[in-house]
């Protein structure tokens, strides 16, 4: 009977993921989505507490209570600035949930007994679940820079990780035949294992920071495929169900994000995108304009239209906050202030949105690339800050650039456009920017927050 | 094999109503939306938790203990950012939000 109440209970659970994911699609009720999705999940976790199979609690109720206290305590305490990092994480542990729920069921298979699809399940979901841990690791390292941002390639790198991802498939296949026969033999296993975790890492390491939207994404995914595998193995319903609900948004949002760079998803992958950088235009003879901070307030200060264009160095310089005090000043003025936002500015899907959000700027000021491309022309100033490849015009004129074909923000079409950046160093994807030497292009060369301090200080006096 | 394609064919149409779903998500909620159903994909706390709570030797219960410690994580910590982050998309006076924003 119980049984059939935990089935229930599931199914509900199912039911409010499909609601919660329909929710957090609506700005009106993402918030609401969000907890009808906490709810589903208590729900079944309070049914499964119920299960025959549960016998003792000693091993479950301290690993709740340090996974939650380690949970709620992380996404309370994590800056904003570090979303990126700990959306990855999360992803990761959750991969690494699934794979030891697959390692554990491995362990316990008796031969003869089972049918062929429960260790092809367990070895399925061990490659993915152990792949989304330490590739996850690994997009945080380099998010929070304790490795390089840039793309880390070598000789035959894509023939090593053939030969790897080949090597744990193959041996895969024969501990999934073996199973049947002599039942698990456990150092193959581990073996498997190690390699799953191997292609991890090195699936992550040729892809660069500004690409790392898109891996984000994908390892969201992978960590969805990886649950559903779980459920595969368990024959749980609910798992395979979630699995799916979470593969799916995965997929899209790393197409979405793909389409937002006019990339395919394997260029990303093993393009090495950005790994060699091009001639500096200093090099090639020409010169940039440079503004100081009196002149930019003015500049400012006098218009009738600024488009804000911010890009991953805002996040870098956390001047979130005095981007809402330059808005505000303006506004005071009676300038109208917008924000530009690039689908993939940043490191992870909405980046911006969430950092901007973070200092008050309410959202409609925020505006998405197709609309505010439109609004470029009769913007008296444009301010890029912290941006780069996404707003560089090679993309939509040079056919020689590695950017072309890439949407980009027109702020190019500014009657004015100030530059605040700390050189003229080139953006992530290594290309010059046409951009800096600009008639109209005045350069701001400094740390992104103290620029705007001098702005704001220097708007009181004009 | 009838278990698998069962299976099989849940996990199917499920994608499908994942992606019919969240077809139309607005830009300003790709961050949310992924750390929200990140929080779902701990979901494999209940497999966790069937492993960790069943009798047999301690090592695999140790495995359980580990799972159900990092599903847990992925559970309470992706939820509660998820809402932290949603509760700081402000909206203004007069807009009742129902124009979806892209």
């Amino acid at each position: 009977m119980t049984i059939i109440f935990i089935e229930l209970a599931y199914l509900l659970a199912g039911v409010t993921f499909i609601i919660a994911l329909k929710w957090l699609s609506s700005p009106r009720t993402a918030r609401t989505g969000n907890l009808v999705g906490a709810l589903g999940m208590a729900i079944a976790i309070v049914a499964t507490l119920f299960h025959q199979g549960i016998a003792r609690f000693e091993y479950i109720i301290p690993g709740m209570l340090l996974g939650s206290t380690i949970g709620a305590v992380a996404a309370r305490k994590a800056a904003m600035t570090a979303m990126p990092q700990m959306v990855a994480l999360f992803n990761g542990v959750g991969g690494g949930a699934s794979m030891l729920v697959a390692w554990a069921e491995f362990w316990v298979l008796t031969p003869g007994r089972v049918a062929l699809d429960v260790p092809i399940s367990i070895m399925f979901t061990t490659l993915v679940g152990a792949a989304t841990l330490s590739g996850s690791v690994m997009a945080f390292a380099k998010l929070q820079e304790l490795v390089s941002g840039r793309p880390i390639i070598y000789r035959f790198q894509q023939a090593g990780n053939a030969a790897v991802f080949l090597a744990a498939a193959g041996l895969a296949v024969y501990l999934i035949l073996q199973a049947t026969v002599s039942g698990p033999v456990m150092a193959p296993f581990y073996v498997v294992l190690a390699l799953s975790l191997a292609l991890g890492v090195l699936f992550v390491l040729p892809v660069g920071g500004a690409d790392m939207p898109v891996m984000i994404a994908l390892l969201n995914a992978f960590s969805g495929l990886a649950a559903a595998g779980a459920g595969f193995v368990l024959h749980n319903h609910v798992l395979i169900v979630s699995g799916a609900l979470v593969g799916s948004s995965g997929v899209l949002l790393t197409r979405i994000m793909c389409w937002a760079m006019n990339r395919s998803v394997a260029n990303v992958l093993f393009g090495a995108f950005g790994a060699t950088v091009q001639a500096t235009g200093a090099a090639a003879g020409r010169t940039a304009q440079s503004i100081q901070a009196d002149e930019a307030a003015t500049l400012l200060a006098y218009a009738r239209n600024v488009i804000i264009a911010p890009g991953y160095g805002l996040a870098v310089s956390r001047a979130q906050n005095e981007v809402r005090e330059l808005m505000k000043a303006l506004e005071a003025r009676g300038v109208s202030v917008k924000f530009a936002i690039h689908p993939v500015a940043g490191r992870m899907p909405g980046h911006m949105n969430v950092l901007l959000a973070e200092a008050d700027i309410p959202y409609d000021k925020l505006v998405d690339m197709e609309v505010i491309n439109g609004e470029f022309p009769d913007a008296d100033v444009a301010l890029v800050l912290g941006a780069n490849d996404v707003v560089n015009p090679a993309a939509r004129s040079d056919r020689s650039s590695p950017l072309y074909g890439m949407p980009i923000l027109d702020v190019d079409r500014a009657k004015h456009v100030i530059v605040i950046k700390r050189s003229l160093a080139p953006g992530f994807a290594g290309v010059d920017n046409d951009l800096f030497y600009m008639d109209k292009t005045r350069m701001f060369f400094a740390d992104g927050r103290e620029a705007l301090v001098r702005i704001l200080q220097e708007l009181k006096t004009v | 094999m009838a278990e698998l394609l069962f299976a099989l064919n849940i996990f199917i149409l499920a994608t499908f109503v994942g992606f019919e779903v969240i077809s139309k998500v607005p830009r300003l909620l790709h961050t949310p939306l992924m750390s929200g159903s990140n929080a779902i994909s701990g979901i494999a706390i209940i497999g966790a938790l069937l492993i960790a709570g069943a009798v047999g030797e301690p090592a695999r219960s140790v495995l359980g203990f580990v799972a159900v410690t990092l599903a847990m994580i992925n559970v309470v910590g992706g939820f509660v950012v998820t809402d932290r982050m949603l509760e700081m998309f402000k909206r203004k006076p007069g807009d009742d939000g129902t124009q979806p924003r892209r």
